[in-house]
């Protein structure tokens, strides 16, 4: 029996993006997505260096000189950068599933935490890199 | 019009999938797992950055290296296909174009991480 019923009914929609006011945890929360999305491109870079390495020297060759060129430093950056911050921010959202941090002022401090922890990491990656020879 | 059909039936089709728990843990499982795989890869990445293939190569025929290396991409591969899937799902409304994102998503995660993970086997069993 076709009838107007069986058309879906309006489903609820969430996050109501508009009824939220900007605050840490909302910015955060979203750079933890965006983060995440940054990765999956990086697992594709990931990738691309097993097969460079699989190909040969000449390859692989190619693949590092396109990755130490600036353009790859930058990206590296910028990957170590997400690298830390959805790990950080993640093991924030460990903390959440398992039912503790729900406090505006905990969950405000991981929030702040996640964004300390990705730039001083990332800043310590590279300081190291700089001194073992690896830029 | 009046309706015949019961409320069951109006309600079926209409609620969770019940596949959600399933992948809400495997996300979270997945998540620990890369954790240590995570950091234990930066300090990989850092030290591979500082030599070349030949250095690379004999890295990758240390067994711990490949088979942590294969770990991490194999379950990053599976995290972020979990990861996508409810992105996917939250910003593509027409039902056509959602199920192709997301059969893409399937196959990009399907091909990248088997294509790592072979050539990771490849130069670690055997002298690329």
């Amino acid at each position: 029996m076709t009838d107007a019923s069986r058309t879906p009914r309006e489903r609820p929609l969430s996050p109501h993006m508009s009824v939220w006011r900007w605050h840490l945890t909302m910015a955060t929360s979203i750079m933890h997505r965006m983060s995440g999305c940054a990765l999956y491109g990086t697992a594709l870079i990931v990738t691309a260096w097993a097969l460079s390495l699989a190909a040969g020297p000449e390859a692989y060759g190619t693949f590092k000189a396109v990755l130490g060129s600036f353009p790859g430093k930058v990206v590296l950056f910028l990957i170590s950068l997400a690298v830390f911050y959805h790990l950080a921010k993640g093991v924030q959202h460990l903390v959440w599933d398992a039912g503790h941090g729900f406090e505006l002022k905990s969950a405000n401090a991981g929030a702040v935490a996640s964004i300390a922890f990705a730039i001083a990491a990332t800043l310590a990656v590279w300081v190291i890199a700089a001194m073992t020879g690896a830029l | 019009m009046t309706s015949y059909r019961t409320p069951l039936s109006r309600a079926r089709g209409l609620g969770a999938a019940k596949h959600g728990v399933g992948h809400w843990i495997a996300e979270r499982v997945s998540a620990v797992a890369l954790v240590p795989l995570v950091l234990w890869a930066v300090f990989a990445v850092l030290r591979l950055a500082a030599t070349d293939y030949d250095g690379a190569v004999i890295w990758l025929s240390n067994p711990l290296n490949a088979v942590l290396l294969t770990l991490l991409v194999a379950v990053s591969y599976l995290h972020m296909h979990g990861g996508m899937q409810v992105v996917i799902e939250d910003y593509i409304e027409k039902p056509l174009s959602r199920a192709m994102v997301l059969l893409l998503n399937v196959f990009v995660c399907a091909l990248g991480g088997a294509l790592a993970v072979f050539s990771i086997l490849k130069v670690a069993l055997g002298g690329a």
